[in-house]
């Protein structure tokens, strides 16, 4: 069986295109939502006390040094046996409880809020202690003094680590096919799997990841260009 | 090994033969990742304009796709070219086929080897130039000069990101469950999770597995870094 370039752009390419949607969506709100849960878990890290380091520190570890899909069917499979049986079938959950996207979206936020807060530590690190003084002498409140003063610096110092780290995890949504969710590698196996051809929906895919991928790259660069505006350099 | 069976359901055994073989897949695909890293740091630090194109080809194509993704080219497209190519060229019989081992490990060693390049690059670069005069000053044979005066102190640079990317190899070589014809220990703990509908219990185990596997390449690469750093620099 060779390639065919008019089922590639008939049959192959309009519904992988229509199923990107479903990749940007689990790669921005899970990026979203990393980054919002990844902020106070990065102050956690960096912490004194060890009773709020160490479960940040084992939380971090057990995430990263676990492989992704183990936690995606933990999530999936897992979670899912614990949910009981009503709530799945009638109650005002069970859409989303029945719908493998959310148990997706939370496998990729749990995993990447472990790797952003890493980041995010290394900026807030290379913020100098003076800044967090000088907050303090103009009477902001801790809470005030992290959002307003020290986190948009360690934002930009770490900007270039994260958009790293969002293509990253762009990649990894395609773990997500396993699970059911027609993303764009999902949807390219159903493709496989319904018409027996191989080749054409796999190369499919891949273009389609290798643009997202351009894509993503060149929403990040004026992003970067923003956040380190006041810099001379 | 039949000691860990009564805890684990009855699986120990193939758990811990699954725990192997991820193992050998993670050794072997970082081998072969290694080998893939040398060439296209070459490529990339060489004075051929072709061959570094080649190589900025590699590593950003590799980079961009999902791990998974070339994993399943790898199966399904890249194993039949290649066998296609090997009895086309008389190199091997008709009817031969690649062992589904070597396919994988080939695949993940070929995406480990784009990062395995870049790290193997940026440390060659970190060399100060004084070094490259003085070795080409001494008049060392190029071998030499790369044997003994580049290649102990690229590797020390090299180090932490090479340790990074064995840890992310254990962690692929779980992909290999997704082909279903591989007994991983992600693929023994889905049976067993789907067969005693202990879901929570055996993936957890499996990720204890990895953890084990991380624990353990951590303490390792921490002595090896303690063996090779010099103290000044550690």
């Amino acid at each position: 069986m060779s390639f065919s370039w008019d089922f590639f752009w008939h049959d192959v390419l309009p519904p992988l295109l229509s199923a990107v949607p479903v990749t940007l969506a689990l790669t921005l709100l899970s990026a979203l939502g990393s980054v919002l849960l990844g902020i106070p878990l990065s102050v956690a890290l960096g912490a004194a006390p060890r009773w709020r380091r160490w479960p940040a520190q084992g939380y971090s570890l057990l995430m990263r040094g676990t492989p992704m899909l183990v936690q995606i069917y933990l999530i999936y499979y897992g979670l899912g046996s614990l949910i009981p049986r009503e709530w799945m079938r009638h109650s005002w959950a069970s859409p989303v409880l029945r719908d493998a996207f959310w148990y997706g979206l939370t496998a990729l936020t749990l995993n990447e809020t472990a790797y952003v807060a890493v980041i995010l530590k290394v900026g807030l690190d290379a913020i100098d202690r003076g800044q967090h003084e000088a907050a303090a002498a103009l009477g902001l409140s801790p809470i005030s003094a992290l959002t307003r003063i020290v986190l948009p610096q360690a934002l930009a110092v770490v900007f270039p680590m994260l958009a790293n780290e969002f293509i990253l995890l762009l990649k990894s949504t395609a773990l997500v096919s396993t699970i059911t969710i027609f993303d764009v590698l999902g949807t390219a196996n159903n493709i496989r799997f319904e018409t027996l051809r191989v080749d054409e929906p796999l190369v499919g895919a891949a273009c389609v990841y290798v643009l997202l991928v351009g894509l993503v790259t060149l929403i990040c660069l004026p992003i970067e260009r923003r956040l380190t505006r006041h810099r001379s350099d | 090994m039949s000691v860990l069976n009564a805890p684990l359901g009855g699986y120990g055994t193939q758990l811990a033969e699954g725990l192997i073989l991820t193992l050998r897949v993670s050794l072997c695909s970082y081998a072969i990742g290694i080998v893939f890293g040398l060439l296209g740091a070459a490529a990339k630090l060489s004075r051929w304009r072709s061959l570094r194109f080649g190589a900025g080809l590699y590593t950003t194509l590799v980079r961009a796709l999902p791990e998974l993704l070339l994993v399943l080219l790898a199966f399904f497209l890249g194993a039949g070219l290649f066998e296609r190519l090997a009895v086309s060229t008389g190199l091997a019989l008709d009817g031969f086929s690649l062992s589904p081992f070597v396919v994988a490990v080939v695949a993940l060693g070929f995406i480990q080897g784009a990062y395995i390049t870049e790290v193997l690059r940026a440390a060659v670069l970190a060399i100060p130039r004084g070094q490259h005069e003085a070795a080409k000053a001494l008049n060392l044979p190029p071998l030499t000069h790369l044997g003994r005066i580049i290649a102990p102190q690229a590797l020390r640079h090299a180090l932490g990101g090479l340790g990074n990317i064995w840890l992310n190899a254990t962690k692929d070589a779980s992909l290999v469950s997704v082909l279903g014809i591989f007994s991983d220990v992600l693929k023994v703990s889905s049976l067993a999770a789907a067969a005693t509908k202990r879901y929570v219990f055996f993936y957890a185990v499996a990720g204890a597995s990895f953890l084990l596997l991380t624990f353990v390449s951590m303490a390792l690469l921490e002595r090896l870094r303690r063996r090779l750093m010099p103290v000044n620099l550690a």
